[in-house]
């Protein structure tokens, strides 16, 4: 499972990063929303089942939607 | 060049102060407060989850403080963003896919349901209110996601809203009345039983009223996000409308172009 865990951290510096290099705003903001997700799984993981349900619908779910809402209205999602 | 330089120092910096903080590492007995609350909790709020009886009993103010500050943002967003007036646009625009419809149809209820059922066990199960409200507003948001021109029953919604929050400080206050403190467990509802949905005291009733709060508030929020009406300065009112409309399709056009290229 640790190792599962270390992929996990790998994976999330990577799509972090990634979410910063990456030109198109909508993409990023997906990226955010992964990342969101896989803490969410680490904090399921370190014992805080509460943190991860906050963080899964507030941080991966309803963040992305408003982020993405809101990249549409102003149109600057390139 | 130079900014190149200042950001790879700024990261060394970080991950040195990272690894000062990783040699710290993290404690591990309990606090005088913590063991507190882990020796006491359950016998003094009858809550088998610690976590809310930390978050609705002992620290109940700052909970109550969370819910205004969230409060305070959705009425912000709704300022800026004053609801449009209901008028017909074309269907096109508005009509999502059949996947989308058939699966709202199938799981607006659930999702619903699985969010009430968070915030009613918020003290016997993790969740609670606020994360029970953000699974029902996913659920609003499914909804509204599958049929844009569905109309929200927003006085329902306001009400909600509000007589939550009213009672959430009217239990605050027989607390304070019957027990001497302000959101006291003790005196309003007796401590139930152990792993009993009607127990914990007032636990269970907190939670509910920030769940219905957290939900309608979160759902008035996408609803006004979706389709308010910018207010801005000026120029902004005379833009509305019609144009408003046709900018978001053009926009939605420009984005396919874009990603191609």
């Amino acid at each position: 499972m640790i190792w599962l865990d270390a992929l996990v951290c790998l994976l999330m510096i990577v799509v972090a990063v990634t979410a910063t290099a990456v030109k198109n705003l909508v993409s990023a903001v997906i990226m955010v929303g992964v990342v969101s997700l896989l803490v969410s799984y680490l904090f399921l993981r370190m014992g805080a089942p509460d943190v991860a349900m906050t963080e899964a619908a507030i941080g991966a779910a309803l963040t992305t939607v408003i982020f993405l809402i809101a990249l549409r209205r102003t149109g600057e999602d390139r | 060049m130079t900014r190149k330089v200042v950001t790879l120092i700024a990261l060394v910096a970080v991950a040195g102060l990272f690894l000062v903080l990783l040699r710290l590492g993290t404690p591990n007995e309990l606090g005088t407060v913590s063991r507190h609350y882990v020796e006491r909790g359950i016998a003094e709020n009858r809550a088998a989850n610690l976590v809310t009886s930390v978050v609705v009993n002992y620290r109940g103010l700052d909970t109550l403080g969370e819910v205004t500050v969230l409060f305070l943002s959705v009425t912000g967003a709704a300022f800026v963003l004053r609801r449009r007036e209901r008028k017909p646009v074309d269907a096109r625009a508005s009509r999502a896919s059949e996947i989308v419809q058939t699966g709202a149809r199938l799981l607006v209820a659930p999702i619903m349901l699985f969010g009430v059922y968070i915030f009613v066990h918020g003290h016997l199960t993790p969740g609670g209110g606020f994360q029970g409200g953000a699974v029902v507003a996913s659920g609003v948001l499914l909804l509204l996601l599958a049929d844009r021109e569905r109309e929200l029953p927003h006085g329902l919604m306001a009400w909600l809203e509000s007589l939550s929050g009213f009672a959430f400080i009217v239990a605050g206050l027989a607390g304070l009345w019957v027990a001497g403190s302000f959101l006291a467990n003790r005196g309003v509802l007796p401590l139930g039983e152990w792993n009993r949905l009607l127990s914990a005291g007032i636990i269970p009733v907190i939670y509910t009223l920030i769940g219905l709060k957290v939900g309608s508030e979160l759902a008035a929020l996408l609803d006004v996000m979706m389709r308010g009406e910018a207010v801005a300065a000026g120029h902004g009112a005379a833009r509305s409308g019609g144009g408003r409309r046709g900018g978001r399709t053009r926009g939605g056009k420009n984005r396919k172009k874009g990603g191609r290229r």
